[in-house]
């Protein structure tokens, strides 16, 4: 059977949902082999043997972390040469696409990306438009490279044998002319990554100020759930800029989305849009988020947020 | 690794004209977004690498082209960026590259851009139609570029330029010598409104139009049939039922917590 390669994303072998679920997908098309580009393999392999990676690819030079994107899509591209593996699967992130990218030039393959599923023969299903139509796509040239959106489907264990097989490439001169001369970290939180949360609550413009956030992220808390923005929000300095939801925040697709104060915006609503189920809490009854709400208060977000949090709490028991 | 001088230094920016995002937009007969039938505009997302451009040209002299590819009411884009103040544009047009993907593009796109001698070729970081958000990388991949995409902020000194990479927790202060690629986020600036004046001196600026033989690119390297991926079906999704919209009357939290309940999300 073909390999599938798979782009491990992780965080010094913490590795995040999303690969489980391109492992999860892989097991359709082949037999998943993880790639995992960085340090700390020893504490991922367990991880992505129980999701079915039969093999492991590791490639762990301290090189290969001092550049951005190139040396992971080269890493993906000697793979490609080498095992000629039946597709090859990214997580849709915006470094992901970009491994995508180049890995499609320098591979001579077509890409796909934002797939919301993908099915045996390597075809996968894009929502686009903001999710008003539906495509299936198909990469006609080359190995099928295929980016996926976290979320789209439900990650299953099945065990794989997990083989640890290292890899080293010599890298480009052009994949070293780029460098990362320091990383900033911007506080995170104790909550569930907003890219992967199975619910996400968020604020905008309504929320009327820093402080106002304290409300929002008293219902997250009381969801499990991660606390996200809409540029007004992150603009006006209420809520640090990467939980921006959005065309130029993040794209989010969770089980439910809550929207309190957020009007609705056409580049709000593409980075929501394709939420399972949308709850909004808005005083303006006009406002176009109530268009994708499955259910909604036109209310003031101050009576109707604490009320909600209390009642969730309660019921949690 | 090349000094930069105000004489000499070139920037090269590339803008996409796209269906208004307000437009409802279809697929036509191909399965190829319907052009025809909406208003366009320039990509949103690129207003900031024109004003990022002009920026960075006011700061160290030198010249600021558009590249544009698209059919020929690209134009309109084109001038809107010279309005803005770019001193030139390129046209790529030819009816052979309807139907291009995103590898397609960024072939025609980085054969436009060879030989022109640019420092910077600088993007947006998506475009509202295709929301890949891919070409810029597949462009530094083909001219062997430095790639500093996703860029909150730009600086050049020397021959040395220097951003700040949007991550997913932060950001990566990534450098590179010139001539080098580099893409812009919306937070980077504020883009400028063309003045009334820009719009008048636009339009006795020169615009090139560039086609498929003038890039040296066979006919069969790009559009529907050189593209390496193809849309096989488009359905519109069936629309989403509608919801159910209460007004709060003191009790709206709980009517949430109810409709969560039903919903097993409590
Ligand atoms: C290039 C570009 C990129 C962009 N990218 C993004 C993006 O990624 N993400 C994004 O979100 N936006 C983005 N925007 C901005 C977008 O156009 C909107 O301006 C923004 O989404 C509006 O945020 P908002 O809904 O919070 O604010 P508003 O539109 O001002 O809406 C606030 C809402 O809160 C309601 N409200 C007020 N007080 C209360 C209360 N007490 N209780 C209940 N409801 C209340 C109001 O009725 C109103 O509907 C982008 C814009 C541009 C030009
Ligand atoms: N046809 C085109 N002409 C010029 N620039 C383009 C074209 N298509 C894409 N681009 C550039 O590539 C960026 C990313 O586009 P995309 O990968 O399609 O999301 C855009 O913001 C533009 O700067």
């Amino acid at each position: 059977m073909a390999e599938v390669l798979v782009l491990v994303e992780h965080v010094d072998g913490a590795v995040k949902k999303v690969t489980y679920e391109l492992l999860t997908l892989a097991r359709r098309i082949g037999e998943p082999a993880a790639v995992l580009v960085g340090a700390g393999a020893d504490a991922a392999i367990g991880g992505l043997a129980e999701y079915g990676a039969a093999t492991v690819y590791v490639a762990d030079a301290a090189e290969l972390s001092a550049h951005p994107v190139a040396p992971k899509a080269e890493v993906l591209a000697k793979l490609v040469a080498e095992k000629a593996p039946a597709a090859v699967l990214v997580a849709s992130t915006a470094e992901g696409k970009e491994v995508a990218a180049r890995l499609a030039v320098r591979s001579g393959s077509g890409v796909i990306t934002d797939a919301v599923d993908v099915s045996a023969d390597a075809t996968a299903t894009q929502s686009i438009f903001g999710g008003a139509t539906v495509v299936k796509s198909k990469v006609t040239t080359g190995t099928p490279i295929i980016t996926v959106r976290t979320n789209s489907v439900a990650p299953e264990a099945a065990a794989g044998a997990g083989a640890r097989v290292d890899v080293s490439v010599e890298l480009s001169a052009a994949a070293r002319s780029a460098t990362i001369v320091d990383r900033v970290v911007q506080a995170k939180g104790g909550r569930p990554d907003l890219a992967e949360a199975a619910i996400v609550v968020s604020g905008g413009r309504g929320v009327g100020g820093a402080e106002g956030f304290g409300v929002i992220e008293a219902l997250a808390d009381s969801l499990g759930a991660a606390v996200g923005a809409s540029r007004a929000a992150t603009d006006a300095g209420w809520y640090p800029h990467q939980f921006q939801v959005g065309q130029t925040g993040k794209t989010v697709a969770p089980q439910l989305y809550v929207a309190n104060g957020i009007s609705g915006a056409i580049q709000h609503r593409a980075g929501m849009q394709t939420s399972k189920t949308v709850v909004v809490v808005n005083k303006d009854p006009e406002a176009p988020i109530f268009e994708l709400a499955d259910f909604g208060v036109v209310g003031d977000l101050f009576q109707v947020v604490p009320q909600l949090t209390e009642e969730i709490t309660k019921r949690k028991g | 690794m090349r000094e930069v001088d105000s004489e000499t230094m070139k920037i090269v920016v590339c803008v996409k004209q796209v269906p208004d995002s307000w437009a409802e937009k279809t697929l036509g007969a191909d399965n190829t977004l319907d052009r025809g039938s909406v208003d366009a505009v320039m990509n949103e997302l690129d207003e900031y690498a024109v004003e990022e451009a002009l920026r960075l040209q006011e700061a160290h002299g030198g010249e600021v082209i558009v590249l544009s590819m698209g059919p020929s009411q690209t134009t309109d884009t084109i001038r809107k960026a010279l309005s803005m103040g770019a001193d030139s544009g390129v046209h790529v047009i030819d009816d052979g590259l309807h139907g291009s993907d995103a590898v397609a593009t960024s072939l025609a796109l980085a054969k436009a851009i060879e030989g022109r001698g640019a420092d910077l070729v600088i993007f947006g970081s998506e475009s509202t139609d295709a929301r890949m958000s891919v070409v810029p990388a597949m462009v530094a991949e083909r001219l062997g570029l430095p790639q500093l995409t996703f860029s909150s902020s730009v600086s050049v000194e020397g021959s040395t330029v220097r951003t700040n990479r949007v991550t997913e927790y932060g950001y990566d202060v990534v450098e590179a010598s010139l001539p080098a690629l580099v893409s812009v986020v919306e937070k980077i600036n504020e883009p400028r409104y063309p003045s009334f004046k820009g719009i008048m001196a636009a339009k006795k600026k020169k615009v090139e139009t560039v086609d498929l033989a003038g890039l040296g690119v066979s006919a069969d390297q790009v559009g529907l049939a050189g593209s390496w991926s193809a849309v096989e079906e488009a359905a519109a999704r069936p629309p989403k039922a509608k919801g159910t919209i209460v007004t709060d009357d003191g009790a709206g939290g709980t009517a949430i917590a109810d409709f969560l309940s039903a919903q097993k999300f409590i």
